[in-house]
């Protein structure tokens, strides 16, 4: 078991030794960077590929039919066909459209989502770089996708693209302060900003999710990650059949798979932070660290593609009012019941802490009620009959 | 949790269909063409045939010409046939019909007074030629009785019951005159 777990590092540092042999000591450093920078930059693509095909066939079966299956055998080629597709499209760029961004958007945009799976542990010791404010990190990259959204709709030089990137530019710079509030109460208690370090304090089976503001604040960031993805129901920047695609109208061809690679590739690196940060990582008892990784990270795309196939999109002014008018005080609730937790001895402080979190989420529920006008009364209207 | 409640349910629902998808066949409707295909059913109506009842010479069509002038589009071509002499007989010599005419309406099997056309259950018929390959002579019109039988059961054992019907009449009234 431990070999099973420990495969990849063997694997690498048998590789390591094997080319230490021809090689002078100085590069041995390069070649170890390599090594992890050409694993993730091979499974970063092939992952987006694959997800591509396993969102359509779980759409498909949530809709009583097969997905893709003419292609491969269970239309494992699929992806394969699709890329082949778009690389062998025009690329048309409107006449007057600013050449130089919309040349740059699709290609930047891809930067932030393979700059994050340098920071997440895959398993026991398996992480690319161990940074020490690595969750630090990954909140700042998840932060500079938006601009690239605007530039993309600001280059397309077409009304509709632009309004589809302003209200992208809305939606993700209102679902981040949620999104940083509900990991501040994993830092209080972990004592640290490095996703191996926030991994290890989760050790045995108290994973965060297990508290009370470990599950508010699970629950928080998961939303919020949904929502910087731009995935149902919160896709109204690409809002497919409303404003024709959003932001990336004006694209074809491999600039539009370069946008659909970056928001699968978020969409796993943001599964893979949660698992980390909130469902403990690779830690669990019996199999494989990265086994267990992935099982959790997968199980959060799973939740995320069934999300996808059951609810209808928000409207824009549904969105900001749930960002700021529901999750970001319950952020701030989260917050400070995990200082209360932290301070307070067992068991009294699971029930202050619950009991604080019941009575805001009360609370808020009361607030945010939807007012359903009252019936007219109308007057003067009809003749006296 | 009545604000969030709905969206549970919702999810519930679409969580059920996807696990019953692989289980029931009424959660996963779709037949996968042209390996499976859905069962054929009796009325349905497609290009004619002409039928024969025990050899292709035997065929009911006496050429009489009424499909021909009731079809709408007139995609029908008939031309009697006549022996050495130059009488005219009971048969067809030439029955083409153009199948990228014909619109499957059917008027021609409703009309027929000898029960000589009926409507096909075919439709893989996709041809490359419109002149050359999609108009159809009397030799590839010609189906027995049998397969009749086969596609349209209930239609042709009507139509049998009132062939041997009149065939007992005629019998009995030959008999009756030879009497």
């Amino acid at each position: 078991m431990e070999n099973a777990d420990q495969i990849f590092v063997i694997l690498k540092r048998s590789l390591m030794t094997w080319a230490g042999v021809f090689l002078p000591d100085w590069s041995l450093v390069f070649l170890s960077i390599l090594i992890s920078i050409g694993a993730i930059a091979v499974f970063g693509p092939v992952t987006m590929m694959y997800l591509t095909l396993l969102e359509r066939k779980l759409v498909g079966r949530i809709q009583n039919r097969y997905g893709p299956n003419r292609v491969g055998f269970w239309g494992l080629l699929q992806p394969i066909a699709d890329g082949i597709k778009m690389l062998t499209k025009e690329d048309i760029i409107p006449e007057k459209a600013d050449r130089f961004a919309h040349f740059l958007a699709p290609v930047v945009i891809v930067i932030p989502a393979l700059l994050i799976f340098s920071v997440i542990p895959f398993g026991r010791g398996m992480v690319a770089v161990d940074l020490s404010i690595g969750l630090l990190f990954f909140l700042a990259l998840s932060s500079t996708t938006t601009i690239w959204i605007f530039v993309a709709a600001w280059g397309s030089r077409n009304k509709f693209s632009l309004l589809g990137g302003m209200r992208a530019v809305a939606q993700m710079i209102s679902y981040e302060i949620p999104m940083v509030l509900s990991v501040v109460p994993v830092l209080i208690v972990a004592g640290s900003f490095s996703t191996v370090a926030i991994v290890e304090a989760q050790s045995g089976l108290n994973w965060f999710v297990f508290t009370p503001w470990g599950i508010a604040g699970f629950l928080i960031f998961f939303l919020t990650g949904v929502a910087e993805v731009n995935r149902t129901p919160f896709d109204l920047p690409e809002g497919e059949s409303e404003i024709v695609a959003g932001f990336h109208t004006e694209y074809s061809g491999m600039k539009f798979a370069l946008f659909y690679m970056a928001e699968f590739m978020n969409t796993f690196s943001i599964s893979a932070i949660v698992a980390t940060v909130y469902l403990g990582g690779w830690q669990g008892p019996w199999l494989p660290s990265w086994v267990w990784f992935f099982a959790k990270t997968y199980a959060l795309i799973f939740v995320m593609m069934w999300f996808r196939g059951t609810l209808p999109r928000l409207r824009v002014d549904q969105l900001m009012g749930f960002a700021w008018k529901f999750l970001l005080p319950l952020a701030l609730v989260n917050l400070l019941i995990a200082g209360i937790w932290t301070e307070f001895k067992t068991p009294a402080n699971n029930i202050v802490s619950s009991l604080i979190l019941f009575a805001a989420l009360v609370i808020l529920y009361w607030a945010n009620r939807p007012e359903i006008p009252k019936k007219r009364v109308y007057r003067y209207a009809y003749a006296d009959e | 949790m009545i604000f969030g409640l709905g969206v549970l349910k919702g999810m519930m629902v679409t969580l059920k269909n996807f696990v019953l998808s692989y289980f029931t066949k009424e959660r996963l409707t779709t037949v996968q063409y042209p390996e499976e295909r859905i069962p054929e059913k009796e009325r349905f109506r497609n290009f004619p045939f002409l039928i024969y009842d025990e050899k292709p010479e035997d065929l009911r069509c006496v050429s009489c010409d009424i499909c021909a002038k009731e079809c709408p589009p007139k995609c029908i071509t008939i031309v009697r046939d006549s022996d050495e002499q130059g009488k005219p007989l009971k048969r067809p010599k030439v029955f083409d019909i153009d199948f990228s005419i014909c619109m499957n309406c059917g008027i021609c099997e409703e009309v027929c007074p000898f029960d000589a056309i009926f409507m096909d259950h075919e439709f893989e018929l996709a041809e490359y030629g419109r002149f050359e390959d999609l108009n159809y002579h009397k030799d590839d019109l010609l189906k027995s009785n049998e397969y009749f039988a086969k596609i349209r059961p209930q239609d042709a054992a009507r139509i049998d019951a009132k062939l041997r019907e009149k065939a007992k009449l005629k019998e009995t009234e030959i008999r009756g005159h030879n009497t």
